[in-house]
């Protein structure tokens, strides 16, 4: 007996608008859109599309001004900043485009600023192991190449065991070489972990590894494609 | 240990200097609560456990010779507890092997236990015979004497050898002045204790007293007490009754117990204001670069909360270390304090030290400043929407102004518009940076003035108003042919004759009880000094007083007052105030010698001779044989108590502007440093692109420098008014009837702080300024914001 994918997102009709002065700017004008456990999501999109937007109200950073959205069952639309905070220690990873590791602690302790909080974190070391950077432990961020820094980020944010991971243009600082390596870090964690990942863009090369490749446009889902074979991300042409 | 709290570790380790430079500021603040709150509490607990063992008397009276048979009825009044009647007098002595006389306070030592103001013997025995003294131990140690050694007392004209059988202390004499003198001189004035038959048989006291002490019940009130005294006393020649507070040694205590508590109010508010500004300017800075971190810490999960109080907790860590410093540097001062005390109080034990409750709550003070400093930060850290913070902060509005179009027109260059417009951008920062600047400025104007305060008052009080080398009291039974025989004595050039009437000045609900001096016409060496120096003679239809006897009887000129005199023939006369003259010491009142006399109907008296010697060598000479004198009392060299004054004076006035020109350089320091580190972490950016552009390393240390410099400047007119008024502020808590400050603001004083302040906001902004060598321009403009 063939199992439905189990549902991570959920959204109906997600609006965000931001009001500047006079202009008012939709930068979500109505997402509906289902994202599946366990998979591999890539965000495309032209820059100002939305797609940052979006990925901070599904990892509780930000609310939605209209529409509803859901993490498997539970309802997060109304959820209070409690709330929010209770979910993204316990549920989300996060990974940035500028690393944002704090400067005056080392890779372990970037990673312990985590598993001190989290619920049933793997140990800092475990973490960095696992993104290939066990040697680099007690470097600080500025010690760190680009792509190590921001490997760190992502053991950081998979040390709790997440089971999402978001990341907003993780390659965005990095040369194409480093590029590959972190993104093989994220598919190798999506894989091993079933952690479903959700990965934003700009090479619209790098879809070519995902499960579901997703395009916004002027606030709205443009197209949402299923690949059947992926590529790895050494076969990934930039 | 947690990941953050190892961030803020080392986050303090990376801005120590700033955390340091802040932390002197609320150690200043700690250090001077501990000092004033400590030492005020410590000399008051002292005070009140010394009073309490032995007894110190709540209300003390005098009577010409009052029959001891009243006694039961003086013990009868409600709410007296227990009485202690002696025989005290004033007398010459004559110590052996020095020439100067000195002057002793005679008190007769009844049979038995004492049971009020009870003596504490340090030494020795107390007189078994009628040949034997015991002396106030710091009358013997500044004389050198031994046990065993002999003085002579010249007991009511006889002089009489007496043997030193030990040494005492006395709760009544905590500070002991002698008659007419401006501080203790311990080597000529003594307090003495014979037995009760020789003091009886000397003064004709036998069955009498003349000196009375009052134990009372608790929560009795004093005034009923006091007026019951009186009319008990009154038909043997009484004095006022006085309570505690007229008590000449306790008054002491009590006055610089207040002078300790002025301080306690006016200058820690001062620091503990300023160590707000700057834990605010630095920590709402800090929280702005952090914005990211800020940011990846709530998308990681911690909560407001959490981000909160780790904010607060670095301010938290300047707080520990400004109360550890301030901590050393209050018991360092207290210590030095109580050293002094040692000094100019004389009690059986040391002084207390601070109370560790005032060390306690010192350091919820400066947990709660610092904590206050940090809230607006905190709190914006933990508003910090998660979202938001990830992005880069939006640069600052600057809208083109009327300060825009003004500084067109002044044709400024750019560096200098980037300067003012910096300011009008953050005036509530520019405004605080001013104002902590100026309270440094303040702070040195209101201690650096008391050196000039302090040479008005030896001048208008030793050079103009006292002018004689030595003053003679008398019995009241001298002839004024007195006067004639001190001229003849070798060595005199100039005598003069005075009179002194003890006298309770009413005015309705306000009375003082204060000496009335006489002024004659032609008197050159005792006379009254106005504000310019002119000496003025009192109108002879009535009374001149002193501003502060004025003030505390409510009275100016025109007004009619009561006189009651205690001395002479006691009467009781309606007299006009006729003039109010402006003193520094006690509360004097003057009349015209010949009204005087009228008054009285009586001829020319004397109370007391003023005279000048010709040389000090004469001095000698005269000394010898002024200690026979017939009817003399007691002697006073005004001479050596200038002396002492000045001296006492010149050692506590370089430590203490030394004291305050520290606290103001840790002001100026902590304020100017500050604040240009947080320019230089907001422009550094801006900085590293117009060196870029060409811009010289000086223009832009010009750009860096120029703001927090011109605020100094701006600082110092603000600071002179401040602190004209904190000096205003402070002279008039420290007035007291025993003496004033003037206000005395010279130039010298408001340039010496101009000085001071300007030249620590330079070094300190030089320091900073000195950074932008090392600035390096291509990480700067890569970092992003
Ligand atoms: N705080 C804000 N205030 C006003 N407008 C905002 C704010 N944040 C985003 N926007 C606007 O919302 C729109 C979508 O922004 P968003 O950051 O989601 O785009 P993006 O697809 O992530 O772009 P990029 O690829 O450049 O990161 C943009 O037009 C942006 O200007
Ligand atoms: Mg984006």
């Amino acid at each position: 007996m063939s199992q439905d994918p189990e549902i991570v997102f959920r959204t109906e009709g997600l609006t965000k608008t931001y009001q500047t002065g006079d202009v008012q700017v939709h930068a979500l004008a109505g997402v509906d859109l289902t994202l599946y456990a366990a998979e591999l999501t890539v965000l495309l999109g032209q820059s100002g599309s939305g797609k940052s937007t979006l990925l901070n109200i599904l990892g509780g950073l930000d609310h939605p001004s209209k529409g509803r959205f859901w993490f498997k069952d539970r309802e997060l639309t109304e959820a209070s900043d409690r709330a929010l905070t209770r979910y993204r220690r316990d549920h989300v990873g996060f990974v940035f485009q500028f690393y944002n590791l704090v400067p005056s602690l080392t890779a372990r302790e970037n990673v312990q600023l985590v598993t001190d909080v989290a619920r049933a974190p793997m140990t800092p070391a475990e973490a960095l192991d696992l993104v290939g950077l066990s040697h680099r432990m007690d470097h600080f961020p500025a010690q760190m190449s680009g792509g190590e820094q921001q490997r760190v980020a992502i053991a950081r944010a998979i040390a709790k065991r997440p089971e999402v991971l978001l990341c907003d243009e993780p390659t965005g600082a990095l040369d194409s070489k480093t590029g590959t390596q972190v993104l093989d870090t994220l598919r190798h964690v999506n894989e091993a972990f079933g952690t479903s990942t959700v990965v934003i863009t700009h090479n619209a090369a790098i879809q070519g590894m995902a499960h579901r490749v997703i395009r916004l446009a002027d606030g709205q889902i443009e197209s949402v494609r299923v690949n059947d074979t992926r590529l790895a991300p050494a076969d990934i042409v930039w | 240990m947690h990941a953050l709290d190892r961030k803020l570790l080392r986050d303090f380790k990376r801005l120590w200097v700033q955390g340091l430079a802040i932390a002197l500021v609320l150690a200043a603040g700690i250090a001077v609560i501990l000092m004033s709150v400590g030492m005020s509490r410590a000399l008051d607990d002292t005070r009140a456990a010394y009073y309490d063992t032995n007894r110190f008397a709540h209300v003390f009276a005098s009577a010409r010779r009052a029959p001891l048979s009243i006694l039961p009825d003086l013990r009868a009044i409600e709410g007296v507890a227990q009485i202690e009647a002696q025989v005290r007098a004033y007398a010459v002595l004559d110590i052996p092997g020095r020439a100067k006389p000195a002057t002793g306070l005679l008190i007769s030592r009844p049979e038995g236990e004492a049971v009020l103001n009870i003596p504490l013997l340090r030494s020795g025995h107390w007189p078994e015979t009628n040949s034997e003294v015991v002396v106030n131990r710091p009358f013997f140690d500044a004389n050198g004497f031994a046990l065993g050694d002999e003085l002579s007392v010249n007991l009511n004209g006889r002089k009489r050898s007496l043997t030193i059988s030990g040494t005492a202390l006395s709760p009544e004499f905590v500070y002991t002045i002698g008659p007419g003198a401006l501080m203790p001189q311990n080597e000529t004035f003594g307090i003495l204790w014979l037995t009760a038959e020789v003091m009886d048989a000397s003064y004709g006291m036998s069955g009498a007293f003349n000196t009375l002490g009052l134990a009372l019940l608790p929560r009795t009130s004093v005034a009923p007490v006091k007026a019951q005294v009186k009319a008990v006393l009154d038909p043997y020649g009484a004095t006022t009754p006085q309570d505690r507070s007229g008590q000449q040694s306790n008054a002491f205590l009590d006055a610089e117990i207040t002078q300790l508590r002025v301080l306690a109010y006016v200058l820690p508010p001062v620091f503990l204001l300023i160590t707000v500004f700057l834990v605010s300017m630095v920590m709402s800075r800090i929280v702005q670069l952090e914005r990211s971190e800020i940011g990846l810490m709530k998308a990681i999960g911690y909560t407001n909360l959490e981000i909160a109080l780790h904010y607060l907790m670095l301010a938290g860590l300047i707080a520990a270390l400004g109360v550890g410093i301030g901590w050393l540097a209050g018991s360092w001062l207290a210590l030095a304090m109580a050293r002094l005390y040692a000094q100019y109080f004389d009690f059986p034990f040391l002084v207390f030290g601070v109370p560790l409750s005032v060390y306690a709550w010192s350091a919820g003070i400066g947990v709660a400043t610092t904590s206050l400093g940090a809230l607006r930060a905190a709190f914006a850290a933990a508003r910090l929407a998660p979202a938001v913070a990830m992005a880069p902060p939006a640069p600052p509005r600057f809208q083109t102004n009327l300060g825009d179009r003004a500084m067109a027109a002044l044709h400024l260059s750019q560096p200098s518009r980037m300067i003012l417009r910096a300011l009008l951008r953050w005036p509530l920062r520019a405004g605080m940076t001013l104002l902590g600047m100026a309270l440094a400025v303040a702070v040195l104007v209101a201690s650096n003035f008391f050196p000039d305060a302090m040479e008005e008052i030896i001048d208008s009080a030793f050079y103009q108003s006292n002018r004689q080398d030595m003053l003679l009291l008398f019995d009241p039974s001298a002839p004024v042919s007195a006067v004639e025989d001190v001229r003849r004595l070798p060595g005199v050039m100039q005598v003069e004759p005075q009179q002194y009437y003890s006298a309770r000045l009413i005015n309705g609900p306000y009375e003082k009880l204060v000496p009335i001096s006489s002024v004659s016409a032609s008197a050159d060496l005792a006379r009254v000094v106005d504000g310019t120096g002119q000496a003025i003679a009192p109108d002879p239809s009535g009374v001149l007083l002193s501003d502060r006897l004025a003030s505390a009887l409510h009275v100016t000129v025109g007004d009619s007052i009561t006189v009651s005199f205690e001395s002479g023939l006691r009467e009781t006369h309606q007299v006009p105030v006729t003039g109010v003259v402006t003193q520094f010491f006690g509360l004097g009142a003057y009349m015209d010698e010949t009204a005087l006399n009228r008054m009285f109907r009586q001829s020319p008296r004397l109370t007391n001779v003023n005279l000048t010697l010709a040389d000090p060598g004469a001095a000698e000479e005269f000394e010898s044989q002024i200690k026979d004198f017939p009817r003399l009392v007691a002697t006073i060299n005004m001479t050596e108590n200038r002396q002492s004054f000045l001296d006492t004076l010149s050692q506590n006035i370089l430590v203490v502007t030394t004291i305050y020109g520290i606290l103001g350089t840790i002001i100026t320091v902590g304020v100017a440093y500050n604040a240009t580190r947080v320019q230089l972490s907001e422009r550094a950016r801006e900085l590293a692109s117009l060196r870029i552009l060409g811009f010289s390393k000086g223009e832009v240390a010009y750009i860096l420098a120029g703001e927090v410099l011109l605020l100094a400047l701006i600082a110092q007119p603000v600071g002179w008014a401040l602190g004209a008024g904190v000096a205003s502020l402070m002279t008039s808590g420290f007035s007291s009837d025993l003496y004033a400050i003037p206000l005395v603001l010279e130039p010298g004083t408001f340039a010496r702080a101009s000085l001071i302040v300007l030249g620590a906001a330079t070094v300190s902004v030089a320091l900073v300024a000195r950074r932008l060598n090392n600035l390096d321009l291509i990480a700067v403009m890569k970092t992003r914001e």
